[in-house]
C-alpha cells in the first residue's frame, strides 16, 4: 500500500495546530491582504520575522517550509528577470547597460520587493495547510460560509462533498495503482515517449476508474442513507469549534502586526521615527 | 410480532423496462428480537435485496415490510426504521464518510441530532464494543480489512440499533478478518441483545446462527435450525455447499459409524467423534 499524505499537513502538537481553524483561515486571508500593503524592505523584514516566529511555535522544520517554495521558483526567477530587464525610469541614469537592456538602481529595488512579496504570499497559505488538516479546513469553511445558507446556498452539501472527496482520495489513488498494474500485466505500455500514445494509454485507466467511482458513490449513498443522513437539517456535531484563550492571543498578536504594518505605510500621526525607518 | 416482518414481499429491479429483474418473489418471514438469524444463498438469490428492503432503502413492489411495527412505506417515520435496523455493507471502504475513525463513527449520531456529549459517549462505547478504541484518532486507510469492517460496525452501532443487518460484511475479508467480525457480532448478540441478521454465502458462518433461512431465486428454499445441514441433497440442488464437517459426518454415518445428526462445525465433529470413540473402543 502506498503512503499518501493528506495534503501537506505536518502532524505536530503545537499552539498553532490547535488554534481554531476558522481563525487561522481568516488570519491567513488578512495576512495576504497585508502583504500587498507593504512597500519597504523594513516592512517585509517584520513580516519575515513574524513568519519565522509562527514556524517555530508550530514546530515545523524550516526546510519543510522552503520546500513549498520550490514550486514557485521558476515563476519567481521569471518575474524577477522580467522586471529587471524591462524596468525603465527616464529620471534616473542607468547603472549598467547590456545589449538593448538598461539596468537601474530602482529596478533592482523593485524586483527585490516583488520577490519578497511573492515569497511571503506563498508562505502564508502554506503555513495554514501545514498546521491544519483538510477536514478541519472544510469544517471551518462550512462554518464561515453558514450565512450563505440563509439565501438558500447549500453550504452544508458543498462541505459534505468536499470532505467525502478528501476521504476518497487515498482509496481512489490505491485503486488507480491497481488498475495500472492490471493493465500493465496485460501488456499496456505507459512509458512511450510519444505524448499522443501516452494520452491514449490513459483511457484504459480512466474508464475503469470512472465506472468504479460511480459504483462506490452508489454504495456510499446507501450507507449514508441507512445511517440516517438527511442533510444539514437537525444535524449536530460531535466536535464543536470553540473560541479559546489562545485564539484571542493569536488574534491580538496578529492585530498588532496588522496595525504596525499599516502605521509604517500611512503614518497617520506623522511620527518622525516612522519616517526615518521607512526611508531606510 | 417480530421486530422485522416480511409479509409476502416482492421486489423487481428496473420494473417496467426490458431489464426488469425480479429479485425477491413473495417472501414472508419474521425475525424476533434478540435472535441471531442467517440469510444464506448463492449470488443472485435476492439476499442483499432483502437487506435493503429491511430498512427502507428499497420499498417493496408488493407486500409489506415492518420494522418494530413501523411500515417502511411510512415516510415520516423512515428514520425511526433506520435507527432500529442498521445495515453494515460489504465493502468497508465504500461506507466510510470521514477521514478519521472517530469522526466516521460519529456520523450516524450526528445525523439524528444528539448533543455533542452524548455523541462522544456513544462513539467511545461503540469503538470499545468492537475493540477499536485504540485507533479512534487514526485514519481508516491504514487498517486491515477486518479492522475497517469493525469500524463500520461501530458506525452503525453508535445509532444503538436493535437490529443489525450484515449484508455480506465478511465476503471481502481474509479468514482472520472474518473471524474478527464474527466474534464481534456474536458478542453484540449475546451482551447487548442486538438482533443479528447475517447475510452470507459462507455456510460455515451461517451455521453459527440460531436460525438459518436459505434463499434461492428470490424465494425461501429452506428454513430452520442447524438440522437443515443434514438435508445435503436439497442444499446441493440450489448450489450451496454443505460445511465440510457435515459432509465428513454424513459419510461416516453412511459407513456405519453412529454419529448424531446436525454436525456443522469442526468442534461438533470433534466432540461427536470423541463420544463415539469412548462408546466403541
Amino acid at each position: 500500500m502506498r503512503d499518501i499524505s493528506f495534503g501537506q499537513y505536518y502532524a505536530a502538537e503545537s499552539v498553532v495546530h490547535r488554534l481554531d481553524p476558522r481563525l487561522k483561515l481568516i488570519l491567513t486571508i488578512a495576512y495576504m491582504v497585508l502583504v500587498f500593503f507593504i512597500q519597504t524592505f523594513f516592512g517585509f523584514g517584520i513580516l519575515f520575522v513574524f513568519v519565522l516566529a509562527v514556524t517555530f511555535s508550530a514546530r515545523i522544520p524550516p526546510l519543510r517550509l522552503l520546500r513549498s517554495l520550490r514550486t514557485i521558483l521558476i515563476l519567481l526567477l521569471f518575474t524577477i528577470s522580467i522586471t529587471l530587464l524591462f524596468y525603465h525610469n527616464s529620471a534616473e541614469t542607468p547603472i549598467a547597460e547590456w545589449w538593448i537592456f538598461s539596468f537601474y538602481r530602482s529596478g533592482f529595488i523593485n524586483s527585490g520587493l516583488l520577490a519578497c512579496r511573492l515569497v511571503l504570499l506563498i508562505i502564508g497559505p502554506t503555513l495554514l495547510t501545514l498546521t491544519t488538516t483538510p477536514v478541519s479546513l472544510t469544517d471551518a469553511i462550512e462554518s464561515l460560509l453558514k450565512p450563505l445558507s440563509w439565501i438558500k446556498i447549500p453550504v452544508h452539501a458543498f462541505a459534505m462533498i468536499m470532505s467525502i472527496a478528501l476521504r476518497l482520495i487515498p482509496t481512489l489513488s490505491e485503486e488507480t495503482h491497481k488498475i495500472i498494474a492490471a493493465q500493465k500485466a496485460r501488456g499496456a505500455n505507459f512509458d512511450s515517449r510519444n505524448p499522443f500514445k501516452r494520452a491514449k494509454a490513459l483511457i484504459p485507466i480512466l474508464i475503469p476508474l470512472f465506472v468504479s467511482s460511480f459504483r462506490r458513490a452508489d454504495e456510499l449513498a446507501y450507507a449514508m442513507d441507512s445511517r440516517c443522513y438527511k442533510g444539514a437539517k437537525g444535524r449536530t456535531r460531535m466536535k464543536v469549534m470553540r473560541f479559546a484563550w489562545r485564539d484571542l492571543f493569536a488574534f491580538l498578536v496578529f492585530g498588532a502586526l496588522f496595525f504596525g504594518i499599516l502605521l509604517l505605510r500611512y503614518n497617520w500621526w506623522n511620527w518622525d521615527w516612522v519616517r526615518l525607518i521607512t526611508q531606510w | 410480532m417480530g421486530i422485522i416482518t416480511f409479509n409476502n414481499v416482492s421486489y423487481t429491479y428496473n420494473a417496467g423496462t426490458e431489464d426488469a429483474v425480479s429479485a425477491v418473489k413473495g417472501v414472508s418471514f419474521e425475525i424476533n428480537e434478540g435472535e441471531f438469524v442467517a440469510l444464506a444463498g448463492h449470488n443472485g438469490s435476492g439476499k442483499s435485496t432483502l437487506a435493503k428492503l429491511a430498512n427502507g432503502l428499497l420499498l417493496p413492489r408488493k407486500g409489506r415490510v415492518t420494522v418494530d411495527g413501523i411500515d417502511t412505506f411510512d415516510k415520516k417515520r423512515i428514520f425511526d426504521v433506520r435507527r432500529t435496523a442498521g445495515v453494515v455493507f460489504q465493502n468497508p471502504d465504500n461506507q466510510m464518510v470521514a477521514s478519521i475513525i472517530e469522526d466516521d463513527v460519529a456520523f450516524g449520531p450526528e445525523n439524528i441530532g444528539l448533543a455533542p456529549r452524548e455523541i462522544r459517549a456513544r462513539v467511545d462505547w461503540a469503538l470499545d464494543a468492537v475493540g477499536m478504541r485504540a485507533y479512534a484518532k487514526a485514519t481508516p486507510f491504514r487498517l486491515s480489512g477486518g479492522q475497517k469492517q469493525r469500524v463500520a460496525i461501530a458506525g452503525v452501532l453508535a445509532l444503538k440499533p436493535r437490529v443489525m443487518i450484515l449484508d455480506e460484511s465478511t465476503a471481502m475479508l481474509d479468514p482472520i478478518g472474518r473471524e474478527e467480525v464474527m466474534t464481534v457480532i456474536k458478542k453484540l448478540n449475546r451482551d447487548e441483545n442486538v438482533t443479528i441478521v447475517l447475510i452470507t454465502h459462507f455456510m460455515e458462518e451461517a451455521a453459527q446462527a440460531d436460525r438459518i433461512i436459505v434463499l434461492n431465486d428470490g424465494k425461501i428454499a429452506l428454513s430452520g435450525g442447524r438440522e437443515i445441514f443434514s438435508r445435503a441433497d436439497e442444499l446441493a440442488a440450489i448450489g450451496l455447499d454443505v460445511p465440510l464437517p457435515s459432509r465428513i459426518a454424513r459419510r461416516l454415518q453412511e459407513n456405519g459409524l453412529e454419529l448424531p445428526d446436525g454436525i456443522v462445525t469442526q468442534d461438533d465433529l470433534i466432540n461427536a467423534l470423541e463420544v463415539c470413540a469412548k462408546k466403541c473402543p
